[in-house]
């Protein structure tokens, strides 16, 4: 797997919440909010939110981890690790 | 040659405003065919077509507002015409001109006025005058056929003189409120609903789904809601005074279990689309279902089954925080099943003397007086609970 940049994860893990957001641009949420509640997110938006990623970026979040994937941050240094 | 109408597409739907056709005439049309997209309060709603052939004339046009039941095309299937109607259709607006002309399958009541003159109570005739609403092309519902108030309201908010257009698949706020408050105040008006609730051990259906979801790609795990839906579903099978419509000839039982499943809506407001089949379905198949139908749900692209066919609701608001809800029921529907969140509580063990912490789900139930009575739904929740305590063969 190649290593893709912050600022390439950071625009993916925005385009794949925008997707789901039509109305709210996630770009205007603090890094570290949780997304089910900044961006009243439910559970199957967080499903769809890591599926998008997955198949996006070619990388598998396992369920366990995917509450490390609940704030921009923490998705782009789950990320990072795992696309290095 | 049959017609094809503008449908009902939930409960308190009097009228819909045709967006475009999306075929033309003489284009063949097999059953379930998207023909049309019509906008209701609860946003656009791509409207199939049930009734195979060939489409014929197009009796409205874009931007109309017709109610319920309007016929808005011809459908040339080979069968023979049917019975013209004994009546001319009532006159709504110039976009219906040529509908009035045209033949359909359900003749419509038999004039109860005099060629000029509507009969109508005095009250019909102030509120008329008021809004601008030409009685003479109202059908009474009143003694007699006579016009009545209601009738006079209906077609205004049927009609209105001045809509603003809006983006198809945009749901106006408002409106939807509208919706929402008519169908909700219809059901506490006319249902005397029972409640019943439980608490349900849901350590195995927990333990179940961690181990289902565990080694899979996201796109093929399974939520929590398709488990509690489809153990209600199949729970339903048993219970079918449950399960179906109670209209003017009272209650319908269903012979499906099609769950309409509560979807909370970006920007307010909620929808409740039909899963069809629920209980004959894996959950990965419901799964995929259920997906395909949140985003259409959000995106403003329901199907008009899916907002009319529903037999029974699922709420759950678990994910809130919510531990037990009091659903209203969905009229034509007779019941509802509403899920509180799946919360980790002590719970008496098998022995009944060890204490433990499990996750638990309280499961409501909202059931229609007129049709099943409490010992009913307390024989559901109880089938329910058993159905849930072995999860795999939920799958």
């Amino acid at each position: 797997m190649t290593t893709t940049a912050a600022t390439d994860l950071k625009a993916a893990v925005l385009d794949e919440l925008r997707a789901l957001t039509p109305e709210t641009d996630p770009a205007d949420i603090p890094e570290d909010a949780d997304i089910r509640e900044a961006l009243d997110f439910d559970s199957m938006d967080v499903l769809n939110f890591v599926t998008g990623l997955s198949k996006r970026l070619g990388v598998d979040i396992p369920e366990r981890d995917v509450p490390d994937v609940l704030t921009v941050a923490g998705a782009i240094a789950y990320l990072t690790k795992k696309t290095k | 040659m049959s017609t094809f109408r503008m449908p009902s597409l939930g409960a308190d739907m009097e009228a819909g405003r045709l967006v475009e056709w999306l075929k033309k005439p003489g284009e063949t049309v097999t059953r379930g065919d998207i023909i049309a997209v019509v906008e209701t309060q609860k946003g656009a709603i791509e409207v199939e077509c049930f009734q195979p052939g060939t489409l014929g004339r197009l009796l409205v046009d874009p931007g109309a507002t017709v109610p319920v039941g309007t016929a808005m095309a011809t459908i040339e299937d080979g069968q023979e015409e049917a019975e013209p109607a004994t009546a001319p259709a009532p006159k709504r607006e110039p976009a219906m001109a040529e509908a009035e002309a045209a033949p359909a399958l359900v003749a419509p009541p038999p004039p109860r006025t005099a060629p000029g003159r509507a009969i109508a109570s005095p009250a019909a005739r102030r509120l008329a005058a008021e809004r601008g609403v030409d009685l003479s092309a109202l059908t009474g519902t009143g003694p007699g056929g006579a016009i009545i108030s209601t009738d006079v309201e209906q077609s205004a908010r049927a009609a209105p003189a001045q809509r603003p257009a809006r983006e198809p698949g945009r749901v106006d706020p408002a409106a939807m409120r509208q919706a929402i408050a008519a169908a909700m105040a219809r059901s506490k008006r006319e249902i005397p609903h029972y409640y019943l609730s439980a608490t349900i051990d849901a350590s195995r259906a927990v333990a179940w789904l961690d181990a289902f979801n565990a080694d899979r790609p996201a796109a093929d795990r399974l939520l929590m809601t398709l488990v509690l839906g489809k153990a209600v579903a199949l729970a339903l099978r048993k219970h079918p005074m449950l399960n179906g419509h109670y209209g003017a000839d009272g209650f319908a039982q269903a012979d499906h279990v099609h769950l309409g499943m509560a979807i909370a809506l970006r920007g307010g407001g909620l929808t409740a689309p039909a899963l069809h089949d629920a209980d004959a379905r894996s959950l990965p198949d419901l799964m995929a279902r259920f997906r395909d139908l949140v985003s259409r749900a959000r995106a403003g692209t329901l199907r008009s089954s899916e907002m009319s066919d529903a037999t029974v609701t699922v709420s759950s608001l678990g994910e809130r925080g919510v531990d037990t809800l009091m659903p209203i029921i969905t009229p034509p529907q007779v019941a509802i099943i509403g899920f509180g969140a799946v919360l980790r509580r002590p719970w008496v063990a098998e022995d009944g003397r060890t204490l433990e912490v499990r996750p638990v789900v309280t499961a409501s139930l909202a059931a229609d007086h007129r049709v099943s009575d409490g010992h009913r739904g307390a024989l559901f929740l109880r089938d329910l609970d058993t159905l849930l305590q072995d999860p795999e063969a939920l799958t």
